[in-house]
């Protein structure tokens, strides 16, 4: 009986039904279809552009090689200390920059000049001083993230409501303390931010330096499907280095609450 | 007043501090070398590296290859300008290819395209047209997304003054429309530049081709440490150039607030 006086609400519309996923799927089907169109055609040389089933086929084998993951943990581990060291220290130098005007006028201009400059020119430099070990590639990923984590630093020391650091001050807070407990969580949403600039850009510095000199790594995977003309396997490998990179990008950003930060 | 706080007043004061601060670690790698407490056969010594510059300049004709690499730049720059802005005017006049799109192109921005070299060492060779290509698809993210965000954020006055004057939608775009972007559009043009540049001398370093990228891999494979570091500091000096350049033109294309 009491069903009967509920109000039936229209189905929601589904998903495929929306225009533009139609739209999508409209653009990711007519990519698809030149791509194996291509492939078929022998317009370029054979293996240029390998077949869409011959890339799923190496997909499936990537991922189910235990190679590979070991590679993929080599990696991951000289960009995580990578962006560690780079980005304490960038975080220091940005905090200490933010918090004197000085300092600030003094130096800022270098990091945001330098901040640009292509960093795989300092590979023969990092070599020279850390060897070619994963430390030159931690070493590319140190110099890669520590401007952006730096320039978002200094430039969110900025924005913290003064009458926070007045608080602060009215509670005889010391600099360890200012930093902890008002400086960090009013800088929260330029950290994150930078974070997630450093990371992309420490990933990419480290990943070049592989694929330049190593014996270790996914860049080294990559340079060496290149030499071994193995192109389908390079393509997997591509395709599951910008998933996990995109992926990585939103981690960092969810994991830091950033989605909640815009909604407030 | 703290000496440190009325220093800071001083117009000059941070540029002394700054390039004081500068030379003063020059100088101390310098006599930190001599002494023997930093390798001279890992990290050359300031003095020598400033010698070589002369020698860097005419043995191994850096204005050459500068113009190669401003060429290959000025390539992918044009390309960048060209593609970007089109497929930006085209997403903001077709809203369903923008909802469709925005998110894969802004998605494509913070990818690592440039590690798709080898793939594009395939498909076009060890030649100036990689580079070109490579320095293309880095750029190209932020054009379309500048140029859509600046068309879409014309002021409503502007638009209203347009329907006024019964403007066609042809007339609307360059009278109206286009002009009110630009600012915006070139935002996202000087950071496609700068993009395309880190990736231009980036994949020369990488693929031992080309210009200014290729001449510090060359000296350093010739284990010529001072010209290796002047090459890199050449390097650093043409960015930091372009991105002033850049940043001016920009300044000067922001409207006034």
């Amino acid at each position: 009986m009491a069903e009967a006086g509920r109000v039936t609400q229209p189905a929601a519309p589904r998903l495929w039904a929306h225009p533009v996923t139609q739209v999508r799927i409209a653009i990711i089907l007519t990519i698809l279809v030149g791509w194996e169109v291509l492939a078929q055609s022998g317009l370029l040389y054979r293996d240029v552009v390998p077949s869409l089933g011959k890339i799923g086929l190496a997909i499936v084998k990537l991922l189910s090689d235990p190679d590979y993951y070991w590679n993929l943990g080599v990696t991951a581990g000289e960009i995580g200390v990578g962006l560690a060291i780079g980005g304490i220290t960038g975080l220091v130098a940005g905090i200490m920059l933010g918090a004197n005007r000085l300092l600030r006028r003094s130096f800022e201009p270098y990091l945001y000049y330098l901040g640009p400059t292509p960093k795989i020119i300092f590979f023969p430099i990092m070599i020279m001083w850390f060897g070619v070990g994963p430390g030159s590639k931690i070493a590319m990923g140190v110099i890669s993230c520590f401007f952006p984590v730096a320039l978002s630093a200094a430039a969110g020391m900025q924005q913290i409501d003064k009458v926070l650091i007045r608080v602060g001050h009215s509670f005889r807070a010391n600099a360890w303390q200012m930093a902890m407990k008002i400086y960090l969580p009013a800088m929260r949403h330029p950290i994150i931010n930078g974070v997630r600039l450093g990371l992309g850009v420490a990933l990419i510095g480290t990943l070049l330096a592989e694929t330049k000199l190593s014996n270790r790594g996914i860049g080294f995977l990559i340079i060496q499907a290149y030499s071994l003309f193995d192109m389908p396997r390079m393509y997997a490998m591509l395709i599951v280095l910008f998933i996990l990179s995109i992926g990585a990008n939103a981690v960092v950003g969810r994991l830091g609450g950033l989605h909640n930060i815009r909604r407030n | 007043m703290s000496s440190a706080a009325a220093l800071g007043k001083r117009p000059f004061a941070p540029t002394v501090i700054g390039l004081g601060t500068l030379f003063i670690f020059i100088a101390l790698v310098e006599v930190l070398i001599r002494i023997g407490v930093i390798n001279r056969f890992i990290v050359p010594m300031p003095s020598q590296i400033a010698m070589s510059f002369g020698r860097v300049i005419t043995e191994e004709d850096i204005f050459g290859r500068f113009r190669l690499t401003f060429f290959e730049a000025l390539s992918a720059g044009a390309l960048i300008a060209l593609f970007g802005v089109s497929i930006g005017i085209l997403l903001y006049r077709v809203n369903l290819l923008r909802l469709a799109c925005e998110t894969w192109v802004a998605a494509l921005a913070s990818a690592p395209s440039v590690l798709m070299y080898p793939l594009f060492l395939v498909i076009f060779g060890r030649s100036a047209m990689t580079i070109i290509m490579m320095g293309f698809v880095a750029g190209l993210p932020p054009v379309i997304l500048k140029t859509l965000e600046g068309l879409s954020g014309t002021r409503r006055v502007l638009i209203n003054v347009g329907r006024t004057f019964k403007l066609g939608p042809s007339q609307m775009f360059i009278k109206i429309l286009f002009p009110s972007a630009l600012p915006t559009i070139f935002v996202g043009l000087r950071l496609g530049l700068i993009f395309t540049l880190i990736n231009v001398v980036g994949v020369e370093f990488l693929i031992n081709f080309g210009g200014l990228g290729q001449l510090i891999n060359d000296l350093a494979e010739r284990y010529d440490l001072p010209g290796t570091y002047a090459a890199i500091c050449f390097v650093i000096l043409v960015s930091v150039c372009f991105f002033i350049i850049t940043e001016r033109v920009e300044r000067w294309l922001r409207p006034v607030e």
